[in-house]
């Protein structure tokens, strides 16, 4: 870990349900970060809960500022130097990944978690061709560098990279952005990783190629029974390969479910508004698109009881001073607002 | 309306071998990133750009705000003929033309205030006879910032906050058309909603044009007047926005709304679905240069290349085989 002082001592095997053969791959608890800043302590994450099935696609959906990036940044231990994990446990078959040996963490990212990144322009070298990239990345691999090609152009193959064997002496400025991504996936899933983590691959691409993309994702993660965890502020991309969805807001995670309880019965009103806000769910044409009125609150200085209260038209009295706890709102899907503690019991 | 902005046949080419390498070459010195392109565009209307990254949508928009040379056709604005133009007499033309670039944080100068970057055009069109800082903060008053935000830096701003300062600093001189590249890229849809309504209000007070640039379909479906579709270099289809959301007659459009994914996981994707790669500029396909990847060719589309024709009273398009006819046949 990048703050190893701050990791809590919480030992691996009493981390209920997190067995190798549990059915979660990846278990967030009560993750709380926050970077130290000149401003003060800027509170990223707060009490982040999360389960990754196995074999399922799990997106999380928020704004700018919402914790996304420090969320993965715990996840593959990449946190910037200024970042404290204040609480809370990452298991990853077994193990918690937050008082993990550097060494261990090492040998954990790019073969069991992988990542792909946003821009396929930048994530690939420039001046190596993709064969050398691809054997390169198989370095803990004993197989001679004929069978690494090999291995590599079988898996360009798969993502539909016309011709691989011959483009494997070829350098990505000579691919198009599409294939580009479509490389960069194919150096994440080369290892068959348990865990491939997506951070928004597909904002950089038109609709023709990002439909092609999800497919192909898709198809993949079921071939290698993978899970995947999804980023994207594209909620027609979440809808369309997601199997659940977390939605956050301010560095908390403020509903989840399954992708229907989502984007049919949301019960936060963020989650709400934000679903209103998508120019793609109104049918009627309009000049006078939805918005949210105000701003994310400021981290530092965090407000007193619910954090979405200064934008929400719903906001009652005890939402100004009192925390509102996550409510069950049907199996496996719950939501953190006081609206529903009339309504049902405490999950 | 009468038409702020009429280009004709419009070429822009890059050259991408020079000196010996382009004598002794084989295949094709220059790319054409802009190949015969004609639109009008009304006054105070919006008008988008849509296509794939590649498909010459900036540099168009680059060719218009005369930042990129075009070797030949036509850029008519008000009636007066800009391409050919030196910088010098370019320049008056410039004020009326106003260019949102789009990266909101990156186009904007870290090192200048706000005051300097929204009131910086005055500077270079040489108005300084104004009250800069009562313009400051007309213009802020004008995008819904506070007017106090004179002083702050670009990396004291959200991202919707340095959008807003963009579009300040494009109306600053009370522009006739304004180019917006991206407006809403990298914004979460909240604050998408809020540049987009802005720019839709002030389009209703200003009367300005406007010529976007997006990826996002839905966006041109809600916001935009008239739209034409960019392949390789060419519109291949242009018309009235609800016209062709309604009915898209060339398979590329097709294409490209189909894929929109929409935001209901039990929507059915009924993506038409395009096989094979976009071709290299510098090897465009023989025929139809759509052929190669469109689901009903026909031997014919490999051999003629379909021209630009006017279906209807205000939609053109490049196909010889329009949708319509095409799912009748097949």
């Amino acid at each position: 870990m990048s703050v190893p002082g701050s990791a809590p001592e919480s030992a691996p095997e009493s981390a209920p349900g997190s067995a190798p053969g549990s059915e979660n791959v990846l278990e967030v608890r009560d993750l709380s970060v926050s970077y130290r800043t000149p401003r003060g302590r800027v509170r990223a994450l707060r009490n982040v809960n999360l389960d990754i099935p196995r074999g399922k696609v799990v997106g999380i959906v928020g704004e700018s500022g919402c914790g996304k990036s420090t969320l993965l940044g715990a996840i593959i231990g990449l946190l910037d130097a200024n970042a404290e994990v204040e609480s809370g446990s990452i298991v990853f078959d077994g193990r918690d990944l937050l008082s993990l040996p550097d060494k261990d963490m090492r040998a954990l990212r790019g073969d069991r978690v992988s990542m792909i990144f946003q821009d396929p322009m930048t994530t690939l070298n420039p001046v190596l061709s993709i064969g050398t990239q691809m054997t390169d990345i198989q370095y803990r691999s004993k197989a001679g560098a004929a069978d690494k090609r090999k291995r590599s152009a079988a898996m360009l193959e798969r993502v539909g990279i016309p011709d691989a064997a011959n483009r494997l002496a070829n350098f990505p400025h000579q691919f198009s952005g599409g294939m580009r991504q479509r490389i960069a996936i194919a150096m994440a899933l080369q290892s068959e990783p348990d865990l491939l983590i997506a951070d928004e691959p597909t904002t950089a691409l038109d609709a023709t190629l990002e439909v092609q993309i999800l497919h192909r994702l898709r198809e993949l993660q079921r071939d290698l029974r993978c899970s995947i965890l999804f980023i994207s502020h594209h909620l027609g991309v979440i809808a369309e390969l997601c199997d659940e969805v977390s939605v956050m807001y301010a560095g908390e995670v403020v509903e989840q479910g399954s992708v229907r309880d989502i984007f049919h019965n949301a019960q936060h009103p963020y989650a709400r508004k934000l679903l209103d806000c998508d120019p793609a769910r109104i049918a009627e044409k309009t000049a006078n698109l939805p918005t949210i009125a105000g701003d994310i609150p400021d981290l530092v200085a965090l407000p007193e009881g619910c954090i979405f209260q200064a934008r929400c038209e719903q906001a009652m009295a005890r939402c100004a001073n009192e925390v509102p706890a996550r409510h069950r709102v049907g199996p496996g899907h719950s939501a953190a607002c006081h609206l529903l503690a009339e309504a049902t019991v405490d999950a | 309306m009468p038409d702020l902005l009429q280009v004709e046949d419009l070429q822009v080419r890059f050259r991408v071998k020079s000196g010996l390498a382009a004598l002794t070459a084989r295949g094709a010195t220059h790319i054409d990133a802009v190949c015969g392109v004609s639109f009008a565009l009304e006054e105070a209307k919006t008008f988008a750009l849509v296509g794939e990254s590649g498909s010459g949508k900036t540099t168009l928009a680059l060719a218009v705000a005369g930042l990129v040379e075009a070797q030949a056709g036509s850029i008519r604005f008000e009636g007066k003929e800009l391409r050919g133009l030196s910088d010098a007499a370019f320049k008056p033309y410039r004020r009326h033309i106003a260019m949102m670039f789009q990266d909101p944080v990156g186009s904007l100068s870290p090192r200048l205030s706000i005051r300097s970057l929204i009131t910086e055009p005055f500077k270079i069109h040489g108005l300084t006879d104004r009250d800069l800082d009562a313009e400051a903060r007309r213009l802020l008053a004008m995008v819904g910032l506070p007017t106090d935000f004179t002083g702050r830096y670009p990396h004291q701003l959200s991202g919707g906050q340095a959008r807003r300062v963009g579009v300040a600093r494009a109306l600053a001189l009370d522009p006739k058309l304004i180019i917006a590249d991206e407006p809403t890229a990298g914004l979460d849809v909240s604050v998408q909603g809020e540049v987009l309504n802005l720019l839709a209000r002030l389009q209703g007070e200003l009367g300005v044009s406007i010529l976007i640039i997006t990826h996002n379909l839905s966006v041109v479906r809600h916001t935009t007047h008239r739209m034409a579709i960019m392949y390789l270099g060419r519109f291949v289809e242009q018309g009235p926005t609800d016209e062709i959301f309604a009915q898209p007659r060339h398979p590329y459009t097709l294409a490209l709304l189909s894929a929109n994914p929409k935001p209901d996981p039990d929507a059915i994707l009924d993506a038409v679905e395009l096989t094979g790669e976009v071709p290299s500029l510098l090897e465009r396909p023989q025929g139809c240069e759509f052929h190669p990847r469109c689901p009903f060719v026909q031997a014919h589309c490999r051999t003629a290349a379909p021209a630009w024709t006017q279906q209807g009273a205000e939609h053109w398009l490049t196909c010889h085989f329009p949708v319509e006819e095409q799912r009748l046949v097949g």
